[in-house]
């Protein structure tokens, strides 16, 4: 049994970030374990640029920005292991792991550090009629055939779904020589972001037609074709405006599934609305000594976020471990009473954290959240039980852009007999 | 006057831009959140400008390719010139990033550089 003490499993941009964090906070043995052949993660595919804005000041493709944190890692000493599953977490923190050099792995961490990502949603979850012939991808796996392995998945293209990836691989594919003929999206609005509408498809004269959808793929061995129509409000596909395009391929850019397969075996209460764990204002799971950060947690849009997020998850962690070494961590007891919710008022999907415990805060607290519809001219409301505290206008938001606000400790301290804070939209 | 209406690429805000032109010569631009998104829309409507980003195969590598990108914007028609520029072109590894992989591409005068590091198998 090795022992360590944090181990983060996951080496993508969550996992290094939140690596480097718990160095820097004073941790001397820090593990990553990635099953990939090299750390980054989901950045190694994605060598668009436009990431880093934030985090960097410049704008960096995906490589790079990962090449970046990789090197940080390596200057702060963190170990790692490639191609190194993770088969089980117990609870009491020991990580059962699979490599082919050493086989299997038993590691003892003081604290672990959920970073796996995410997974995106399959053609099943999707119930297309139809055979299932070759010609079918997630935009994803079509991303790293195209970026990594080398390979064009085909010539003739039609791609379900606005979100990023879709938008990015309707670009990478025409670029590669393939004829992406449409971008179908069922919703009335694109679930990416704008500049990538304009550079993707305005760009190439490729059409977005929202509120369509997939209602059949034709072919047996390989896709011939797919059928389009338009939906009404309900999603419902509308007789009559079906629409025939040949094609050889179809990708999928239909969603992003944090991959919790490890934290629900070890008993990690889940959220429902973003099926990522359900955290405090530490990233701390409901299993103790568990942290969570990056699209494990929540999708996110932007790397930028995923990073800092998982810099607090890293410090958390390590502050977790001080406190206990110096016996400074409270018992469970009464706790039920500090553990104030943060609720979903009108117009919000979900709040990252789920809760906040005053006395674990730190001077201010980054809340993440997801409106559930287009907004213009808004406001972000925040109460404290009845009492509005925050009224923040907003120009725009929308589903597929994630927003936060900032809660001070000293405004919470204000409120000492608090029971729940509420964060709603407001049309203006 | 004329108007053009365009969505900032600069950053993921994407603002909604409005540019007032007269003739070739942009009067103003409005709806810009910062200065990125003034020098965007002053430069979409007279002479549009990209990234581009690729892939180009490598010998002898760790990884059989290494992502690039233009060191710089080019011209927007130039985009299909720039990657039909970089097809057949094979690298040897070891690869470092930032290294150069093309001088002057398609004579926009902008080099490509290697976004990634791959070292030799």
């Amino acid at each position: 049994m090795e022992n360590y003490e944090i181990v983060v499993i996951g080496g993508g941009p969550a996992g290094l970030a939140a690596a480097i964090s718990a160095k820097k906070s004073g941790m001397r043995k820090v593990l990553i374990l990635e099953r990939d052949r090299e750390l980054g993660g989901i950045l190694n595919q994605c060598i668009h640029n436009g990431f880093g804005l934030h985090t960097f000041k410049e704008e960096l493709t995906g490589p790079e920005y990962a090449e970046r944190f990789i090197r940080m890692a390596q200057e702060a000493e963190v170990e790692y292991r490639l191609n190194t599953m993770v088969m089980d977490i117990s609870g009491d923190k020991k990580i059962t792991a699979l490599n082919k050099e050493e086989g299997l792995l038993e590691i003892q961490a003081e604290a672990v550090i959920l970073a796996m990502g995410c997974r995106e949603r399959s053609r099943g979850a999707l119930n297309i009629p139809g055979y299932r012939p070759a010609g079918i991808f997630s935009a994803g796996t079509a991303q790293r055939l195209v970026n990594m392995e080398g390979y064009l998945p085909g010539r003739e293209v039609v791609i379900l779904g606005s979100g990023d990836i879709g938008l990015i691989m309707a670009r990478r594919m025409t670029l590669e020589g393939a004829n992406v003929k449409v971008v179908a999206e069922l919703m009335p609005y694109s679930g990416g972001l704008k500049r990538n509408i304009v550079q993707c498809l305005d760009d190439f004269g490729i059409p977005l037609k929202l509120s369509h959808t997939v209602v059949d793929i034709k072919g047996k061995e390989r896709v011939e074709g797919v059928t389009l129509a338009q939906v009404d409000e309900k999603g419902k596909p509308i007789p009559g405006t079906e629409e025939e395009y040949r094609c050889d391929t179809l990708l999928l850019s239909v969603g992003l599934i944090p991959e919790n397969e490890l934290s629900r075996e070890m008993g990690v209460k889940l959220n429902p609305v973003t099926s990522g764990p359900q955290v405090s204002e530490s990233l701390e799971t409901s299993v103790d000594g568990v942290f969570a950060c990056g699209n494990v947690l929540h999708v996110h849009d932007l790397v930028d976020f995923v990073s800092e997020e998982a810099e607090a998850a890293g410090r958390h962690a390590a502050e977790y471990i001080k406190a206990k070494r110096e016996d400074r961590r409270e018992p469970e007891a009464g706790s039920a009473q500090e553990q104030i919710p943060l609720e979903t008022g009108e117009g919000v999907r979900y709040t990252v954290p789920s809760f906040v415990r005053p006395e674990y805060m730190e001077d201010s607290l980054k809340v993440r959240f997801r409106v559930g519809k287009v907004y213009r001219n808004c406001y972000v409301n925040v109460r404290f039980d009845e009492e509005q505290v925050i009224h923040k206008k907003r120009l725009y938001a929308a589903p597929g852009e994630m927003e936060e606000l900032t809660l001070k400790k000293e405004q919470l301290a204000e409120f000492p007999q608090l029971k729940k804070i509420t964060i709603s939209m407001e049309e203006a | 006057m004329e108007k053009r209406y365009l969505t900032c690429i600069g950053c993921p805000m994407g603002c909604a831009l409005t540019v007032n032109l007269s003739g070739q010569e942009v009067v103003s631009v409005e709806g810009n959140t910062c200065k990125k998104g003034k020098i965007y829309g002053e430069q979409e409507v007279i002479s549009p400008v990209r990234t581009v980003t690729t892939t180009v195969a490598v010998e002898g590598g760790k990884l059989p390719a290494v992502s690039v990108k233009t060191r710089a914007d080019i011209p927007k028609e130039k985009i299909f010139d720039c990657v039909r520029a970089l097809k057949g072109i094979r690298i040897s590894a070891p690869v470092r990033m930032g290294q150069t992989i093309l001088f002057n591409v398609a004579e926009t005068g902008v080099d490509i550089i290697a976004t990634k590091t791959v070292d030799a198998r």
